[in-house]
């Protein structure tokens, strides 16, 4: 069988938008998320967790706890053994400390009662003798020679020598000659940056059900990835991964903050010690104090350019502090930097801290928005200085097919020029703007992935369709799914219902993130249904008496195909299935693959935001987002991306933030402090979708997950420099700031 | 403590149950009543995740004692489908994509199922102003507010 690309005209199902396989449960209440499960004997298990930044652990004494009526277990890190992998050892050590709290909120013991009024008792009868130390969560702070030190001995082979104690990964990316290049320029400028950390913000709080007998358990749990959950909880509780099975609810958003375990481990050691089922489920204030954020950084770059608007050379020092264990993400942040420009000369350096607060979490293209934000700041003041258009800019140093990128490959079809062209040929540039408005736009880069993946494919004896997959459905990948198997089986999209299934089920699957599920789970799907079709083909070819090479498959049917084939009737894929029994068994395909080809994705985003003169606050007034999807499967969907990345960037850059104070612990752990876009704050958020194919996946698509929350963090702080007149180099922009330095302007 | 006995309406239900004084209305609903539609996401008030109606008005549950819905009449977004068939804004808001991870989605639609009966023809800005108290994450709100305004035109007929 020979399976062309498919190019954008011969799309029935992918293209459309067909309502959600998973939206009657979802609106009607009936989905099963994290905390909706439950079984009989179920105890509850909640934390003790460290009130100070950064403590040595003398004794906890947790006798009194344990004799508690209703108490049914009580752990610590003596329940746990000592992983010898030390990626494992801090995944376990940041869900259980061992020696010492390492920041405000650090686990320290967990109990598991009859019910929680019971557990949360308990918790105040467990005794923890500190040695308070000092402590450092500011990144800067945490990079110097005599800060407190975090965790010792943690710099890897990539630290340069005389490093404060906390630097523990160092990277270096780029080409070119910086010296020469500064000297071409006209205008050089150098600015230095910093940003707060902000947290993913899922509503719904990690929560997770365990249920250990011997040496079997079950595990049911929100995550973006079981089976990364079962291989994490495996390793710590030093059992077989096999005898482990977990199931992924349904997941009330993740973002990149479900993808690792918290209370996972101790749900299973508690359930371990009790004998009984356990539910655990994360508080607001825990999720705050212990999961998720992002890194906070502080950030130099310099620019140089010439005065018809040529960059001639840049640099970037990143610094990234990633909580109290190593952590890569600055990595991420110095590749993708000045991933949108065609450079000669360009350098980017980045360093990572230690710092006592939670450990790093993904979120949405980690790394890149704050780096990007900072490179696209730059670039919007070298054109407010030298008077030129801030995207004739960007059209004049966009990287294209054939650029060498500045963290290394060479792009192959990318779509940056598109979507800028697409962004200059919108009304929205060119609209008038009102007193006190101002319009900033950004470019925003993200790799992409491919990864493990695993599927299955499954036709039914009455010609319907089952899809099994593993990736966790976070936004609706689902339905896209679903429409890929229908798209190259050629059968309706109701014929196909696609599950997400356990890690008992199916092979590896790597976690939901870097937006590979559309791209990766929908090329192995494509790829299995072809297994099946290439199988259903076979049993015509046997049935007619012809070569397998004569039956081609079309539109849902088998038929002759070439000279010699002969004349039969087409046979649908329901009447291959009806009879499969007699042709050899039942029919079905799969495919596995480290996939690759993911394709790096572009996006520009253009926002117009009014400032309030008296109070600072900004608003924002229209919002526009061009992006190159690939081929956008359900364009809702692509759509519902596009927005969400970027209202989760307008939260980064004008609202959130974690706040510590003096004495090291996290003041707003609550979305009443932490606000988070709400309704009211926002106007409607417009969306230009480009189809650049990707030419790793066969019918051209490219995630579009990530690329989207990173270009608002510039836009908006161009935005706010053209309306106010005054240029801030830190977020968020929250009004106070703003209105300080309007004030002092004036 | 003794627990309290309570006795309420629930989606047009009669239903009793026990619990104890300091339990809140979105426990009693999820862990004795038995309906998990209505979610917590913060527990203080801040997510609307867990919103029901009672009385007629909207209320985070998690903010009401069970207690307190002695002799009430609660609505959750379990009572918007009558048999089989899916409440317009329900089906809207699948046919138009107003969800994407859903855990926000039941608390939203009992809202504005609260605008609606209030308000038949609301402005963009009164929805965002109604829908402020719940967060979402994953949309931007952007096909939230266009499915109450097109659910809102169906709803009258036009």
């Amino acid at each position: 069988m020979n399976f062309p690309v498919k190019t954008k005209t011969d799309f029935k199902v992918v293209g459309t938008r067909v309502a959600r396989p998973d939206g009657v449960e979802k609106v009607t209440g009936r989905a099963l998320y994290g905390a909706d499960f439950s079984v009989p004997g179920m105890l509850t298990g909640r934390v003790l967790r460290s009130p100070h930044a950064h403590a040595r652990i003398k004794s906890i004494d947790t006798s009194a706890a344990e004799a508690l009526p209703g108490v049914k277990a009580v752990v610590t890190a003596a329940d746990f053994g000592v992983p010898e992998d030390m990626s494992l050892r801090d995944v376990q050590d940041n869900c259980m400390a061992r020696d010492k709290a390492l920041y405000d909120g650090h686990a320290i013991a967990a109990v598991a009662a009859t019910d929680a009024e019971t557990a949360r008792a308990a918790l105040k009868l467990i005794k923890v003798d500190y040695e308070v130390l000092p402590h450092v969560t500011d990144v800067d702070a945490a990079m110097a020679a005599d800060a407190p030190v975090v965790q010792q001995d943690r710099a890897d082979e990539s630290v340069p020598e005389g490093s404060g104690p906390n630097v523990t990964n160092f990277f270096e990316f780029g080409h070119g000659d910086l010296d020469a290049g500064f000297a071409r320029a006209d205008l050089i400028l150098e600015r230095s940056f910093r940003t707060e950390a902000t947290h993913q913000g899922y509503i719904e709080p990690h929560a997770c059900l365990a249920n250990m007998s011997a040496d079997r358990g079950e595990l049911w749990c929100c995550t973006q990835g079981q089976f990364l959950v079962r291989e994490l909880c495996a390793g710590i509780m030093q059992m077989d991964a096999s005898q482990l099975r977990v199931t992924a609810s349904e997941i009330g958003g993740g973002f990149g903050g479900k993808t690792t375990v918290f209370i996972e481990p101790v749900a299973l050691a508690l359930s371990r010690k009790s004998g009984r089922p356990v539910k655990m489920v994360m508080t607001r204030d825990e999720i705050f104090r212990a999961t998720g954020p992002t890194i906070s950084s502080s950030m130099d770059i310099k620019i140089g350019m010439t005065k018809d608007g040529r960059i001639t050379a840049a640099a970037a020092k990143l610094r990234y502090q990633g909580g109290a264990f190593p952590c890569e993400t600055v990595s991420f942040g110095a590749q993708a930097a000045f991933a949108a420009y065609d450079l000669e000369a360009v350098r980017s350096l980045g360093w990572n801290t230690l710092a006592n607060r939670p450990k790093q979490a993904a979120y949405r293209a980690p790394g890149a928005p704050v780096s990007i934000y900072a490179v696209e700041s730059v670039v919007d003041e070298l054109c407010q200085e030298l008077k030129l258009d801030p995207l004739e800019v960007r059209l004049l140093n966009a990287a294209r097919d054939g650029t060498k990128a500045s963290y290394g490959p060479t792009f192959d079809q990318i779509g940056l020029v598109a979507t800028l062209e697409a962004a200059k040929a919108h009304p929205h540039y060119a609209a008038p703007l009102g007193k006190n408005q101002g319009r900033g736009l950004s470019c925003g880069f993200w790799f992409n992935f491919g990864g493990n993946t695993c599927v299955s494919l499954n036709i039914n004896n009455d010609g319907t369709v089952g899809v099994t997959e593993g990736n966790p459905d976070i936004g609706g990948s689902r339905a896209s799914i679903t429409m890929m198997a229908a798209e190259e089986l050629g059968i309706p999209y109701e014929k196909v219902r696609t599950v997400i299934t356990d890690t008992n089920s199916l092979g590896h699957n790597d976690v939901t993130d870097g937006s590979r599920v559309t791209f990766a789970v929908g090329l192995a799907t494509i790829k299995a249904a072809r297994a099946a079709i290439e199988v259903m083909c076979a049993r015509v070819a046997k049935i007619w008496g012809i070569d397998e090479d004569a039956v081609a498959w079309e539109d849902g049917y088998a038929k002759p195909s070439g000279p010699n084939a002969g004349n039969f009737d087409p046979m649908s894929l329901a009447e291959i299935a009806a009879i499969a029994s007699e042709t050899g068994g039942p029919i079905a395909g799969h495919h596995e693959v480290n996939a690759e080809g993911a394709g790096v994705s572009f996006g520009v985003h253009l926002a117009d935001v009014e400032v309030d003169p008296e109070t600072g606050a900004t608003k924002v007034v229209r919002y526009t987002v061009f992006q190159d999807a690939g081929k956008a499967v359900h364009p809702d969907y692509v759509e519902g991306q596009m927005q969400g990345g970027s209202v989760q960037g307008i939260g980064w850059a004008l609202n959130e933030e974690y706040i510590y104070g003096e004495d090291g612990r996290l003041q707003n752990a609550g979305f009443l402090d932490y606000r988070i876009p709400v309704a009211s704050d926002l106007p409607m958020i417009d969306t230009v979708i480009l189809e650049i194919p990707n030419p790793g996946h066969p019918y051209g698509v490219r995630g579009v997950g990530e690329t989207s929350i990173v270009p608002p963090l510039a836009a908006l702080s161009n935005a706010v420099s053209r309306a106010a007149g005054i240029r801030l180099h830190e977020l968020p922009m929250s009004p106070p700031k703003i209105l300080k330095a309007m004030m002092s302007k004036d | 403590m003794k627990k309290i006995h309570v006795s309420t309406t629930v989606n047009g239900d009669e239903i009793e149950f026990i619990c104890p004084p300091g339990e809140t209305l979105l426990d009693a609903l999820r862990d004795r009543v038995g309906l998990k539609g209505a979610k917590e996401g913060c527990g203080t008030g801040d997510c609307g995740a867990c919103t029901v109606e009672m009385n007629g008005e909207i209320v985070c549950s998690c903010l009401v004692l069970g207690a307190e819905a002695e002799g009430a009449k609660i609505k959750t977004v379990e009572g918007m489908t009558t048999g089989d068939r899916l409440h317009t804004l329900q089906q809207v808001f699948i046919d138009h994509a107003a969800l994407q991870c859903g855990i926000c989605t039941p608390g939203i639609l009992v809202a504005a199922e609260t605008l609606l009966e209030r308000n038949p023809d609301p402005s963009e800005t009164e929805i965002r102003y109604w829908l402020a108290g719940n967060l979402c994450r994953c949309t931007g709100y952007d096909k939230i507010i266009r499915a109450v305004q097109i659910a809102a035109a169906e709803m009258r007929g036009a």
